[in-house]
């Protein structure tokens, strides 16, 4: 279908991106590589009617190697991220995932800041930043501001973003990996889609620290389980500090808390069911089994 | 954009051992490169959408939202104010003029047959229904030109589900008074002693779902018209360029001979373009009123409401049988979904299926019933295979459930009963005449491909250790009736058109050749196999034949393509054309030698008389001789042309086995399919690789239709699966690799010996890969798995017992938070 009347601005700042927020208000959007934005529109979902363009904003795309953290512009599209030399080092499982986003086509153009500000509860992108404890970084017409993972996704396709906000970057904590048998992370990404293009019925994104025999820290974050991604927080709380054969029970726990929503494939109950599959499966992929 | 030497292509291929090398002397057999692929595959084909003519306008159609409600009032006086937009009709501006869209199938005498208007004056009945269009300068125009119509809809009752239409309690149509469209019988036997007497029955329920017909060039068609002679040119990506003529005729009563039909290249169709729809009929009457060139293309998600949707079947079976398996007798209930309207064929579909129920099988009786049933919904009609695949599922898929009952292994039951190669040619208990096969040659050769008892074992193990991933084995066994058809067959079935297909061709001065053929490829390959066909029947080069096709101006005769038919009639009459040509060129040469016609031979391209071969006259100086007519035989006229109308005698049955192998994931009802092996017998091969292309398309469709694909309603009467984003179909990474291999039993029905294969990959396989994800659960008390078998359908089956799950009838209430859902759009 056809999209309604729009104009298209195109700008080469962050600083020009807000200002062009602050003039159009509601009427504007930002767009980036617009694999979100832009079949919403074709649907007649959507009526922007400013289109602001920032995909030429140097400053916003590339990784940044901080010390103990990456930053990556929100227009680092999903291809860069995923062969990015840094965050293949430092920070994997961000590059394991997006590789499964979509599919090569999307993934050239489809950007990381995109992915988080839709705040799509099914896409991979929220999931994985929130396991990472990331932080968002927004611009804004008082100046920059960071915003913690947690705090950032509020409800399905929505952000704490003000209209007047762009997101500029995301920060991720750098992972030390050491060996499977010795202190360091293991990470995977666990992904459930019937089709491969297909975003994930249910995901687990599972992070964990061990310490020889022991798990000193996990953390799960799972994909399509409700509105915003969400923390399997049961399951990190049984797996701090336990053996390697608590995995299951802790895996088992995986949907506790979780309201996660029914679409056409699948209802709550097995949806709660593949969480738990899922993060089971991730865990043990995670600790080298 | 560099171009692409076919030469250099071809001798990579031959260096690959992909491609025979074709004989210098047969073309026939050979997997000739295909002409029509270099400019398909580097944009240079021309698709109706790509027609541009001076003045041109655009057309969109307005499109009820609603499943069913009266048009209380509809204003599209603000659709004109909009800046580009030339006209705006509603459907009563356009009635008078826009006939009623044709049903050529009445299949029963009573059969209830509502008037279709091509828009809605009164009421609308299906989501997609039209309602209105504007006519603008561009395209854009004219989609924001649809904003501002003004209509008012006064909401009926959505009519959904079939069985509750049944009941009549809200009505479609009305006017009608009921929801039964038809009640179509057929029975042979007697079916009543067979089941009293018969030791064993098992009686299953089956739903073949609703599919949407995914064709990759949507649907499209510009109208040029030449005002002052009242002359129109239809472009449409169609199938049926012929049909549609008359039909357009008969419909808006515009004289035959003052209109053309073109099929330019058309992006596949597999039944959903072999019909006659509202927006062509539209655009020609829109066309004659502004005397301007119309052109409308749908979009993906426009088409999945208005272009007709395939399958929806609810399938009542019973087959009854004795202990040691022999089949006594089979019972088929039918409700087939006609939606809110007859397109050109609809209540035909679940007909064509009538005789193949019984399959390859040998049985003592057969009772078919079908009820043909409106509801608000878009209408169906056909879809590759057409009221075959839903046949051949529904006993295959029997036969494997009393393989269970009575203990036996499914191939065994199988084989107890299926006809026996020397038994050919049979009268099945359905009326056909199957004319050829060899069932034993097949399953031999699939099973040794297959490694089927290796397989057993493993799956004999894995069920041992109880493991979490589970393997199944399926086996379809199938034939199919296709080639349609014999045209007096089709006129004891009361459907409205004939099956013969035309054929012409002429040998040009210089010695080449035109074939102008009636059928309408659509990505079949019909251009490269008439080449081979003619080139052969000529004796001359197959770069020297060009095929002419779709344009009913250049090709006058024709009954299109669909049904698998367009070699089993088509090329046939290709050959028997050619073979008037050589006929007269042999009375020719015998002339111009001065010998008698009996002593004249014609062998490597050449004629010559018997016994002295230095006096001889190719193709080529025959032609010339003929154009210059200097010295003609007295009773002939100069021209060397030969024309053919060919009618089957029979339909076609090419058979196949094939074995599919699943892996499933009993943890979270994931299936996957580890192997597929399939031998097919579609008679005598023109094309090898052509004949792969059509298996393996057909086997992803059928694959589709049992893992992926289903057109969701909700109750309100809303295509929920209305985006590629819900409807799924599989891309190349969730399809398999294929193992693929063939006899060659010829068809005895017609002199090439061959049979149709467009449809067979997907009436084989949607049964194969079903049977397999059954028999990988069995043990765990699983016996049916309803389609398409997604991961949750699986994981409820084996834990609740139950395959209900979201995808039947959703709510409105949940249909608002999925359009939200969906709405996220594309991917991140």
């Amino acid at each position: 279908m056809i999209p309604a009347d729009f104009e298209y601005l195109r700008v080469d700042s962050p600083e020009a991106a807000v200002e062009a927020l602050v003039e159009h208000g509601d009427e504007a959007k930002i767009l980036a590589g617009g694999h979100s934005l832009l079949p919403l529109m074709r649907l007649r979902l959507a009526y922007p009617e400013v289109l602001i363009d920032v995909t030429r904003v140097d400053s916003m795309r590339g990784v940044t190697d901080e010390g103990d953290t990456l930053l990556i512009g929100a227009c680092t599209t999903h291809h860069d991220v995923a062969h990015d030399r840094l965050i293949q080092a430092h920070c994997g499982i961000l590059s394991e995932a997006t590789a499964t986003v979509g599919d090569p086509q999307v993934r050239h153009r489809g950007t990381i800041g995109g992915a988080l500000a839709h705040a799509d509860a099914a896409g991979d992108l929220p999931t994985v930043v929130l396991a990472l404890d990331g932080q968002l970084v927004a611009q804004g017409p008082n100046g920059s501001r960071g915003i913690a993972a947690a705090d950032f996704f509020v409800d399905y396709l929505q952000t704490v973003l003000e209209p007047d906000e762009v997101l500029t970057g995301v920060r991720v904590p750098k992972l030390a990996t050491g060996g499977p048998q010795g202190s360091g992370w293991g990470y995977h990404y666990e992904k459930f889609n019937r089709v491969a293009q297909a975003w994930a019925i249910v995901a687990s994104c599972a992070l964990v620290r061990r310490d020889n025999g022991t798990i000193r820290e996990a953390r799960v974050a799972l994909t399509n389980m409700g509105p915003t991604p969400v923390r399997a927080t049961a399951t990190e709380s049984a797996l701090a500090g336990a053996a390697l054969d608590a995995v299951a029970d802790a895996a088992a726990r995986a949907a506790d808390g979780t309201d996660p929503p029914t679409d056409l494939n699948a209802k709550p109950d097995y949806r709660r069911h593949l969480a738990q599959v899922l993060t089971r499966r991730a865990l043990e992929r995670a600790l080298g089994a | 954009m560099s171009k692409i030497d076919p030469e250099v292509v071809a001798d990579e291929l031959v260096e690959h051992g992909q491609v025979t090398t074709p004989d210098a002397s047969r073309q026939v057999g050979a997997s000739r490169l295909r002409k029509e692929d270099a400019r398909l595959v580097t944009g240079q084909a021309a698709w109706t959408d790509n027609l541009v003519f001076p003045g041109m306008l655009h057309m969109a159609v307005l499109r009820s939202p609603m499943a069913h409600a009266r048009i209380a009032s509809i204003d599209v006086s603000q659709a004109l104010r909009v800046s580009g937009v030339m006209a705006a009709f509603s459907g009563a501006d356009l009635a008078a003029d826009l006939g009623s869209l044709p049903c050529a199938w009445p299949v029963t005498e009573d059969m209830v047959s509502p008037e279709h208007p091509p828009l809605a004056t009164e009421e609308v009945r299906y989501v997609g229904d039209g309602v209105a269009v504007v006519v603008a300068r561009d395209r854009y125009s004219a989609a924001d030109a649809l904003e501002a119509i003004a209509v008012e809809y006064e909401p009926l009752p959505a009519v959904v589900d079939m069985e509750a239409a049944l009941t009549d309690s809200d009505l479609v149509h009305a006017d009608k008074g009921t929801n039964t469209c038809f009640v179509w019988p057929l029975s042979n036997g007697d079916v009543d002693a067979a089941f009293s007497s018969a030791e064993v029955v098992v009686e299953r329920r089956f739903i073949q779902q609703r599919l949407l017909p995914t064709a990759i060039e949507p649907r499209a068609v510009v109208v040029a018209p030449i005002a002052a002679a009242d002359e129109y040119t239809v472009y449409s990506s169609t199938q049926i360029p012929h049909i549609l003529k008359l039909m357009l005729a008969l419909t808006t009563g515009l004289p035959e001979h003052k209109l053309r039909v073109v099929a330019p290249d058309v992006g596949g169709g597999f039944g959903s373009k072999l019909n006659v729809y509202a927006e062509e009929v539209i655009a020609l009457i829109v066309a004659k009123r502004l005397g301007r060139p119309i052109k409308w293309t749908e979009s993906r998600s426009e088409g999945y409401q208005a272009t007709i949707h395939g399958r929806d079947q609810i399938q009542d079976i019973a087959l009854a049988a004795d202990r040691n398996g022999r089949l006594r007798g089979l019972k088929v209930d039918l409700k087939a979904d006609m939606g809110a309207y007859l397109q050109l064929v609809t209540p035909g579909i679940p007909l064509l299926g009538a005789f193949m129920y019984p399959g390859i099988y040998k049985m003592d009786a057969y009772d078919f019933r079908c009820t043909g049933v409106f509801t608000t919904k878009t209408p169906t009609d056909a879809y590759r295979g057409a009221g075959r695949p839903e046949a051949t599922f529904a006993i295959e898929r029997i036969m494997d459930e009393l393989a269970v009952e009575l203990g036996m292994e499914p191939l065994e039951l199988r084989r107890r009963n299926w006809i026996r190669h020397e038994e050919f040619p049979y009268d099945t208990i359905a009326g056909l005449t199957y004319d050829s096969g060899n069932y034993e040659a097949a399953t031999d050769k699939a099973l040794e491909l297959f490694g089927y008892d290796e397989l057993r074992a493993e799956q004999v193990r894995r069920r041992e250790s109880g493991d979490c991933m589970q393997l199944g084995i399926g086996i379809s066994t199938f034939t199919e009736m296709c080639g349609l058809a014999p045209s007096r067959v089709l006129g004891s079935l009361s459907y409205a058109a004939g099956g013969w297909e035309a054929a012409t061709v002429r040998v040009l001065p210089t010695g080449k050749i035109e074939v102008v053929t009636g059928t309408s490829p659509h990505g079949q390959g019909h251009v490269t196999a008439w080449s081979q066909i003619a080139a052969d029947a000529l004796s001359v080069a197959f770069e020297d034949v060009e095929v002419l096709h779709g344009d009913t101006h250049v090709a006058p005769m024709g009954m299109d393509t669909y049904g698998s038919r367009s070699l089993v009639v088509g090329g046939v009459a290709v050959q028997m054309a050619a073979g008037k040509v050589i006929d007269k060129a042999k009375r020719v040469a015998a002339h111009l030698l001065e010998a008698a016609e009996g002593d004249i031979e014609f062998r490597d391209g050449a004629f010559s008389v018997r016994g002295s071969p230095e006096a001889s006259k190719t193709l080529g100086e025959v032609a010339l001789a003929v154009f210059a007519a200097h010295d003609m035989p007295d009773d002939m006229e100069p021209e060397l042309t030969g024309s053919t109308v060919f009618d089957p005698e029979n339909f076609s049955f090419p058979h196949g086995t094939h074995l599919c192998a699943v892996e499933v994931d009993t943890e979270t009802g994931m299936v996957d399919i580890r192997s597929y092996v399939c031998v097919d017998d579609v008679g005598k091969v023109v094309n090898p690789m052509i004949v792969e292309g059509q298996v393996h398309g057909g086997l992803a469709q059928g694959i589709a239709q049992a893992l992926y694909e289903e057109a969701i309603y909700d109750s309100e009467g809303n295509l929920v699966t209305g985006t590629l984003v819900d409807y799924l179909v599989p891309g190349a990474p969730d399809v398999p690799t294929f193992v693929t291999d063939r006899t060659e039993t010829p068809a005895t029905s017609n002199a090439l010996g061959v049979k149709g294969v467009g449809e067979a990959g997907t009436i084989a396989s949607t049964p194969a890969v079903v049977n397999a994800v059954v028999d990988a659960l069995r043990h765990l008390g699983v016996n049916d798995i309803r389609m398409p078998c997604s991961p949750e359908r699986v994981w409820r089956a084996i834990h609740c017992g139950d395959d209900q799950t979201s995808a039947a009838a959703v709510p409105a209430a949940d249909h608002e938070t999925l359009r939200q859902t969906d709405s996220a759009g594309g991917a991140q």
